[in-house]
């Protein structure tokens, strides 16, 4: 059972969709025991850092994902909390990553970064697994993870960032897997199956 | 870099996706999870939904609507009409849009704005501006068209932006509908007064009048009718503006 973590900050259902197009077991919750009998996690994030952390405290589920040994897929805000910190709402973060997120420069580029963007690949990933380098992602972000020794593709908007990230039993994508068409898809289907 | 977007707009009512010329005369166009499950497949980056109906009759919007356009696309969509409160902008994004669209209910409680913001992430909130021209004033117009404001175009986009909006959707009434092409003027001063993507609406009649919104600095185009009726294929769209040097995902 894949457990989709639902701390009312994230968007679950469409997640929900491709898990159910998968034909995958999986349970939408935010309790801790759910967690703990699942196989893998998802931990999607549509929000505002401060509250979506704010949420993980309430729902007690902060300590037990910075501790969780499973396969974790954090999606958009949820990979962006796996940093210490988030200059989003200047909030202290699960720590998984080192360093902070950072806001793009709103004097250079328009901000959100909103659409569909391209990777480069810069390790190899079961997640990418089948998926051209080239392959359009779909983003909608005002902050971002710099670069950095765990990243596995960047994505360009004014500078170069980490656009996913592999690090122990820890996952990451920027871009939203769930929205990005068949080649989304493909790498949540990766997820369950190979990693 | 980021490409540029193609939205195709389905204007909703009672699940039926509509149209109308200068915002009246209601034409159909299908069911909107048919049309949604087509734009889908032949290529659109993005879908916008306007329930027409929801401000005018004081309708909440279609969260079963949602539901349904989310469980057959696999691309982002924003839900609009008269969503006025945090908890109806909840409850859309839980059901699977990944952005709302707010507009009359911003002009009378601008605060709202960055309230949704603030939980939501400015990535899901839209500002819906309906934009004609009075006396030679661009002035800001609510409740589906239907009622004329005070406030003046240029400032409401920066106004909005400031408050947290996420993004802009600028429709010129009196362009919408006529196919004579989006309002370019407008929309350059709206670009490079802004730090958030703009979206043009409203006017779209050739793949020429897109590239020309493109070139004035858009981040994305809306069009409606053009799509419904299979007037313009999406796909020769993106090939032609592709072959002009704007970045678009094909």
């Amino acid at each position: 059972m894949i457990a989709l973590i639902d701390y009312g900050a994230g968007n679950t259902a469409s997640v929900a969709n491709v898990l159910k197009d998968l034909n995958c077991d999986y349970k939408i919750t935010y309790c801790e025991s759910d967690i703990c009998k699942s196989e893998k996690i998802i931990f999607p994030g549509v929000g505002e850092a401060a509250y979506a952390v704010r949420r993980l405290h309430m729902t007690n589920l902060f300590n037990l994902l910075h501790i969780i040994k499973k396969p974790l897929l954090g999606i958009c805000l949820g990979m962006q909390l796996f940093c210490q910190k988030s200059k989003e709402g200047d909030v202290v973060s699960l720590g998984i990553l080192p360093g902070s997120t950072e806001k793009f420069d709103d004097t250079k580029v328009k901000v959100p970064h909103m659409g569909w963007n391209q990777l480069k690949y810069t390790k190899q990933s079961k997640l990418f697994d089948g998926i051209q380098e080239g392959e359009y992602f779909y983003f909608a972000n005002s902050y971002y993870v710099p670069i950095n020794e765990y990243a596995t593709s960047v994505c360009n908007y004014d500078i170069d960032f980490c656009s996913s990230m592999e690090k122990d039993n820890f996952y990451g994508v920027q871009f939203h897997p769930e929205k990005s068409g068949q080649a989304g898809t493909l790498l949540m289907k990766n997820f369950i199956e190979k990693c | 870099m980021v490409s540029k977007r193609i939205i195709p707009c389905l204007d909703v009512k009672d699940g039926q996706v509509v149209k109308g010329i200068n915002f009246v005369e209601l034409r159909h166009a299908g069911s909107a999870v048919e049309l949604a499950q087509r734009y889908y497949d032949e290529g659109a980056d993005e879908l916008v939904f306007l329930d027409i109906t929801a401000t005018l009759e004081k309708r909440k919007t279609l969260v079963e609507l949602v539901k349904d356009v989310a469980s057959v696309i696999r691309i982002p969509f924003t839900v609009g009409g008269g969503i006025s409160e945090l908890d109806d902008i909840e409850a859309l994004l839980r059901a699977g849009a990944d952005k709302v669209s707010l507009n009359s209910s911003i002009v009378k409680n601008p605060d709202l704005i960055t309230q949704a913001a603030n939980r939501f992430g400015s990535q899901a909130i839209v500002a819906a501006i309906d934009i004609k021209a009075v006396n030679g004033i661009k002035k800001i117009f609510v409740k589906g068209g239907k009622e004329e404001t005070e406030i003046e175009g240029l400032y409401w986009c920066k106004k909005v932006n400031e408050l947290g909006a996420g993004e802009i959707l600028l429709t010129s009434m009196d362009h919408d509908g006529t196919k004579a092409g989006y309002d370019l003027r407008f929309l350059k001063q709206v670009v490079e007064s802004v730090t958030i993507p703009v979206i043009a609406s409203g006017g779209a009649g050739t793949k020429e009048h897109f590239l020309d919104a493109f070139n004035v600095g858009v981040d994305a185009c809306l069009a409606a009718s053009l799509f419904h009726y299979e007037e313009l294929a999406i796909k020769d769209l993106k090939q032609y503006l592709r072959s002009n040097g704007v970045r678009v995902r094909l």
